[in-house]
């Protein structure tokens, strides 16, 4: 009995040691953005809060109207999309940050601003990490982040997993689905941009490829609060321009680190933190969880000597016994 | 060999048909979840999308589901053959506990249509958690029954088979160790992925250890407060005493080594100051806490274990102690902001008593039926 033991407690200690190398592993970022991945450069500084992004959202990914219980309350639901937040019918949401009198656009202080809210398209996504089926993936030329409903079986790990609470789950239906923003996907493959930067007036919503939005944001944020810019509209290559005076900014790209980065990047004047964005690692926690999964599995070796030890024991003591 | 016996006697009785009566609301609440929706009966929301269907059916069930493997364990891989008596009733709470957690799974999750989409190796991630979870607990599901088997080949007197069965049993009772080993740590692991939305009190890189360590404790404990429940409540002779007592001493070093764990982590990680910051989450890290440090207490002295009673109360409070870490790990400490709140709905809760009784009546089924428990010496 003894030599199998001893196996077994090596094995064991095997997986232990594995843990132990685990914090090692942690450090640096493991996945890196495509050449050609594509995203949205969201300036919080110049939206006014018009939600034409919203409806074109809606409009152009089938999404009904949401309504509050007030407006159930009053009969008048289904006039005009009043969704609180990201749901499973909205993708898309402009939110807005109010303090003191709410008298100053842009400022911390007795002010307001604007935040839209998506999903983020991580450059290392926990979702897609968590879905035992492959039904989230992240496309290997574009970056998007998309979704498969005849994989998925509804188990909403994606859901505890994504920092952000991007993908909804229809609570309300029989036959259920996991909703999220997959960036116009549909828009894309016949060259349009996303609806939200398509049909966003001032160029708050900017499409663009990810590298490239990095750079006009990294020059946005060093700009001088006072001056003007000519912000682009829509889409990068578009090479339409509107003039406006720059707000002061705050010296951080979010999304540019956040998680292993993000393809949706964020800019505003007041502290991301107020416009309820959470405050990440540099790394995604599927790199944690996927070190420790694959260092204890890795190649199979220790649940397969273990199984050996485990078959060896189990004959020694059955071999003689009726069980 | 040790004789085992069904116990016998009437099946239909008032106990019985008031858990027939849970199980049928139950029953009728699933109705309503399949024709309208997990929104119909549960509080889920898009910030919890996990609630007790998941944390108590699926992870303290089966946590409780692991008298088998603890006891596989002793008795197969360490060959302490004394405690072979009590192989037969942990393997089928075990069988009840996984069989209804995969129940749970297939109520819970949304698709479920498709759920075999975890087997088909063209849809599978190994890069998940949830994958390997799901596919070692499928599988550990057949092996628990096959390794109870004998118990029908017996009552059906199919010696010839159980003959044959059991020259290849061994295959099986090593699967039935090496599966929850894997999927018992990776539930801890399911959690890693949830980042900081989990307190930082709860969420460490070391995860699965704590649950794999917890679940095997459970299991002893199961073992022992169920042979000990079930002794008074069907009025058989507390003959398993002794055996219980000395099982009782497994579970003092696995404790030790889990808290020393859970404490020396929160120091090196400096998060140890962070209980006294959060009220309402400090308050549930010291209840845990205390009902793992319980059973030690209570079990560290010879005399005491041989005292049905604190055997009982101790692995009670191992059993709330497992049980509450899990809670704690998965809702209390999952925080995903933006205002979120969960509490389960009055039909969440029916659903899962409902499964609970329906694993109680299936118990007093195979007692009776089935030679399961000990026979009684008569002296």
């Amino acid at each position: 009995m003894n030599l199998e033991r001893r196996d077994f407690l090596k094995v064991l200690s095997a997986g232990a040691l594995t843990a132990g190398n685990v914090t090692s592993v942690f450090a640096g970022i493991r996945k890196t953005l495509s050449a050609d991945a594509v995203g949205i450069l969201y300036d919080g500084t110049i939206c006014i809060g018009c939600k034409a992004c919203e409806a074109a959202c809606k409009q152009y990914n089938d999404m009904s109207p949401e309504s509050s219980n007030i407006e159930k309350a009053q009969g008048v639901d289904g006039i005009w999309d009043a969704s609180y937040d990201l749901s499973e019918k909205t993708l898309n949401k402009i939110k807005l940050y109010e303090h003191g009198d709410a008298s100053t656009r842009n400022s911390e202080e007795n002010g307001f601003a604007f935040v839209k809210r998506a999903c983020m398209h991580c450059v290392d996504p926990d979702c897609v990490s968590a879905c035992p089926v492959t039904a989230l993936t992240k496309n290997s030329v574009t970056g998007i982040v998309e979704y498969d409903k005849d994989a998925c079986i509804g188990c909403r790990y994606c859901m505890v997993a994504c920092p952000y609470n991007v993908p909804k789950f229809e609570y309300a239906k029989a036959v259920p689905e996991i909703q999220k923003c997959e960036m116009c996907n549909h828009r894309q493959v016949e060259g349009d941009i996303p609806a939200c930067c398509e049909f966003c007036p001032t160029g708050a919503s900017l499409f663009g490829k990810v590298t490239d939005l990095l750079e006009e944001a990294r020059k946005r944020v060093k700009l001088v609060a006072g001056s003007t810019y000519e912000y682009p509209m829509r889409s990068l290559d578009e090479g339409d321009v509107s003039p406006k005076t720059v707000a002061p900014y705050i010296n951080y790209i979010y999304g540019e680190k956040e998680g292993g980065g993000t393809q949706y990047l964020l800019l505003s004047a007041i502290p991301f933190t107020k416009l309820g964005l959470p405050e990440l690692s540099a790394t995604s926690s599927a790199s944690k969880s996927e070190a420790i999964q694959h260092g204890v599995y890795k190649g199979m070796v220790a649940p397969i000597a273990l199984l050996g030890g485990l078959l060896y024991g189990a004959y020694q003591t059955t071999k003689n016994s009726e069980g | 060999m040790h004789e085992k016996q069904a116990l016998g006697g009437k099946l239909l009785t008032k106990p019985f048909w008031f858990l027939l009566g849970l199980a049928m609301i139950a029953g009728l609440l699933l109705i309503k979840r399949f024709l309208f929706g997990i929104g119909a009966v549960t509080n889920l929301s898009d910030g919890y999308p996990w609630g007790i269907w998941i944390v108590y059916d699926v992870l303290i069930g089966t946590a409780l589901g692991c008298g088998g493997y603890s006891i596989a364990l002793l008795v197969y891989i360490f060959n302490k053959g004394e405690y072979h008596p009590l192989v037969r009733t942990a393997l089928m709470t075990s069988a009840f506990g996984y069989t209804l957690a995969g129940v749970s799974i297939f109520i819970d999750i949304g698709r479920y249509w498709q759920m075999y989409n975890v087997f088909l190796p063209w849809h599978i991630n190994l890069n998940s958690i949830m994958f390997e979870v799901a596919a070692c607990i499928g599988a550990y599901v057949f092996v628990l029954w096959i390794e109870f088997s004998p118990t029908f080949l017996e009552h059906r007197k199919s010696l010839e088979t159980k003959k044959k069965l059991n020259k290849i049993l061994f295959v099986f009772i090593a699967l039935g160790v090496l599966l929850p080993t894997m999927h018992q740590s990776s539930l801890g692991s399911l959690m890693i992925i949830a980042g900081e939305k989990l307190s930082p009190i709860w969420q460490t890189g070391w995860l699965p250890l704590l649950f794999l360590m917890s679940a095997i404790t459970m299991g002893y404990a199961v073992v022992i407060f169920e042979s000990l429940f079930s002794a008074v409540a069907l009025k058989r002779p507390l003959d398993e005493t002794p055996i219980l007592g000395k099982l009782s001493v497994m579970m003092i070093p696995l404790l030790v080594l889990f808290l020393g764990l859970r404490f020396g982590d929160l120091i090196w990680r400096g998060q140890l100051g962070n209980i006294f910051n959060d009220g309402m989450l400090g308050a549930f890290f010291v209840v845990e806490n205390i009902l793992f440090l319980i059973p030690i207490i209570m079990l560290a002295s010879a005399k005491n274990r041989t005292q049905p009673t604190t055997l009982f109360w101790s692995a009670g409070s191992m059993i709330l102690a497992g049980a509450l870490y899990r809670f704690d790990t998965f809702l209390v400490a999952f925080n995903p902001g933006a205002g979120y709140h969960y509490f389960p709905s009055a039909s969440e809760i029916m659903i899962t008593v409902g499964i609970i009784s329906i694993e109680i009546m299936a118990y007093l089924i195979f007692v009776k039926k089935l030679p399961v428990l000990p026979a009684i010496k008569h002296s």
